[in-house]
């Protein structure tokens, strides 16, 4: 699909109201799609507040891996419900998004990586998600650049595939959901940070924010890597750690790489974009940050790991690199639904990977706050968990892999 | 390369270190005694400020020794002096 003409404003720059019946911390990909589905519900008196500009944080530096193969039976659940979406999302929104299902492999490089993978397989198949284990012959077939030589250090034993994967195009997504909630007169508030709350007892009143007090009848926050910053001011503490996470492209090539690989022990994975620049990515720098830069020495690691498995890619040049700020958690799982404060509302943790639940968390959460309980897809992503012990671990299907 | 202060090495590259993260955690007195809110406080949940953070280091590829410092997790520099 080719690229669509654009209008000269797809939202309004409204000036902030008093008050709104929903206020949402955070006009990222989450939030936008949160007040897309809530205008759905019939809720429209609601404001995103952003601190830059719309959909600047992660959602303008993610390297738009969607897929749904994750192992446990929770995870496959929440993300197999926004894949959904994601088929029907350019009519639902009425704007390209340029969703592209070509396919993810997830390469194993071990006996035990092998075992896993074949395991994972299983557990999708089960969860009915398309999965599929692929020999290294069949490997070569779908991506014919992939090295499945025998002598590599580490070579690739087979993968697993998914071919409703696929990639889709950051902006378009997020300014597609900003002008449909902007459509339906929801207020979408640029350069407005909440800097912190208006609390009476058990409640939240309010936020304070750099354009000023805005009250709120519930308050969610989609704020991603800062999420951490505005519950210090409200006392919540989490396991949320705060990470730089790194990305670059290559210059543009002519199309070379028909789907998605990604692997976790060489760590790295690379699509190539429609435009024609390789996009790569892999882990994120140790140490916690805000700083939305990286050290170079990781994105070295992942040009060696990625010349690795593409030969073909040694000539290719670093056209640029960047970095989000990601907020992770212990078990690489989300933290969703609710807080000690009854009308707020957390939605953070994605981590790594949550371009890809877009449509999903926004339905589903946008579905808790018009219902006033958790949506059951979102239930078992409590922060409570930690407490329960009940984790969804998800090292093995996050890992590097987005 | 971002140089860290090891206290016995001094300045060296930053790909020699193991990251610890939050220092100061202190292991329970009497971990049979917590309850299970307080355990999971313990194991999982962490601090995670915009700005200065003390941290544990590991100067792994170096002495092989853990000690503190203060970095400021804006900027990622870390405070003069505060390495021990
Ligand atoms: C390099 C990189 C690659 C990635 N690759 C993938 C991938 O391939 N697939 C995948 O599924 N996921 C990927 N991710 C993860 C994904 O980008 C995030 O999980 C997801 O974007 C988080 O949701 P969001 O879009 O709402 O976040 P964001 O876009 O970060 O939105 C949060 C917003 O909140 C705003 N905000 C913060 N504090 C305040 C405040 N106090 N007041 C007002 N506004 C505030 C921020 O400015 C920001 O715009 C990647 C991330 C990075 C950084
Ligand atoms: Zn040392």
């Amino acid at each position: 699909m080719s690229t669509p003409e654009q209008p000269d404003a797809l939202w309004r720059n409204p000036e902030p109201k008093k008050s709104y019946d929903v206020v949402i911390v955070g006009g990222g990909g989450h939030g936008l799609a949160t007040a897309h589905y809530l205008a759905k519900q019939g809720i429209t008196n609601v404001a995103v507040l952003e601190r830059g500009w719309l959909a600047g944080g992660n959602m303008a530096r993610n390297t738009t891996l969607i897929r749904s193969n994750y192992l446990w039976d929770e995870s496959a659940a929440i993300y197999e419900h926004a894949l959904k979406l994601w088929e029907g999302l350019e009519e639902d929104l009425d704007y390209p998004i340029l969703f592209s299902q070509r396919g993810v492999l997830n390469l194993a490089h071990t006996e035990q990586e092998v075992r896993d993978a074949v395991r994972r397989v299983e557990a999708n198949r089960l969860n009915g998600i398309d999965a599929e284990w692929l020999r290294p012959d069949e490997v070569a077939k779908v991506c014919p650049i992939v090295n499945v030589s025998g002598d590599i250090r580490y070579p690739v034993h087979g993968a697993t595939y998914q071919p409703r994967a696929g990639i889709a195009k950051h902006d378009y997504v997020a300014w597609g959901f900003a002008r449909r909630a902007d459509q339906a007169g929801i207020d979408l508030i640029q350069d407005c940070e909440v800097t912190d709350f208006v609390v009476d007892g058990d409640r939240v009143t309010g936020v304070r924010t750099s354009r000023g007090d805005i009250g709120a009848g519930t308050v969610a926050l989609c704020a991603a890597g800062h999420t951490s910053v505005l519950l210090d001011r409200l006392g919540i503490r989490t396991p949320l750690q705060s990470h730089p996470l790194q990305a670059l492209v290559s210059e543009l090539l002519e199309p070379v790489h028909p789907t998605i690989v990604m692997s976790n022990k060489v760590h790295v994975y690379v699509s190539q974009a429609h435009k024609g620049e390789l996009v790569m990515g892999a882990g994120v720098d140790s140490y916690n940050g805000y700083g939305q830069r990286g050290a170079f020495h990781v994105i070295e690691r992942q040009m060696a790991a990625a010349v690795e498995l593409f030969p073909a890619f040694a000539r290719a040049h670093l056209l640029r690199s960047w970095a989000g700020i990601v907020d992770v958690t212990p078990d690489a799982s989300p933290i969703v639904g609710t807080t000690p404060y009854e009308n707020v509302l957390l939605n953070c943790g994605w981590g790594t990977g949550g371009f890809k639940v877009t449509p999903g968390l926004g339905q589903a959460f946008a579905d808790t706050i018009a219902h006033g309980r958790v949506h059951p897809l979102l239930a078992p992503f409590s922060l409570d968990r930690f407490v329960t012990g009940a984790l969804v671990d998800e090292h093995g299907a996050a890992g590097v892999a987005h | 390369m971002q140089l860290i202060p090891c206290p016995w090495c001094g300045p060296r590259e930053q790909t020699e270190f193991h990251y610890g993260g939050q220092a100061d955690v202190a292991y329970p007195d009497d971990p049979a005694a917590l309850t299970d809110e307080q355990w999971a406080h313990f194991v999982f949940f962490r601090d995670n400020p915009k700005g200065p953070f003390a941290e544990r280091w590991f100067h792994s590829a170096g002495c092989r020794t853990w000690f503190r410092a203060v970095r400021d997790t804006r900027t990622y520099a870390f405070l003069p002096g505060s390495s021990a």
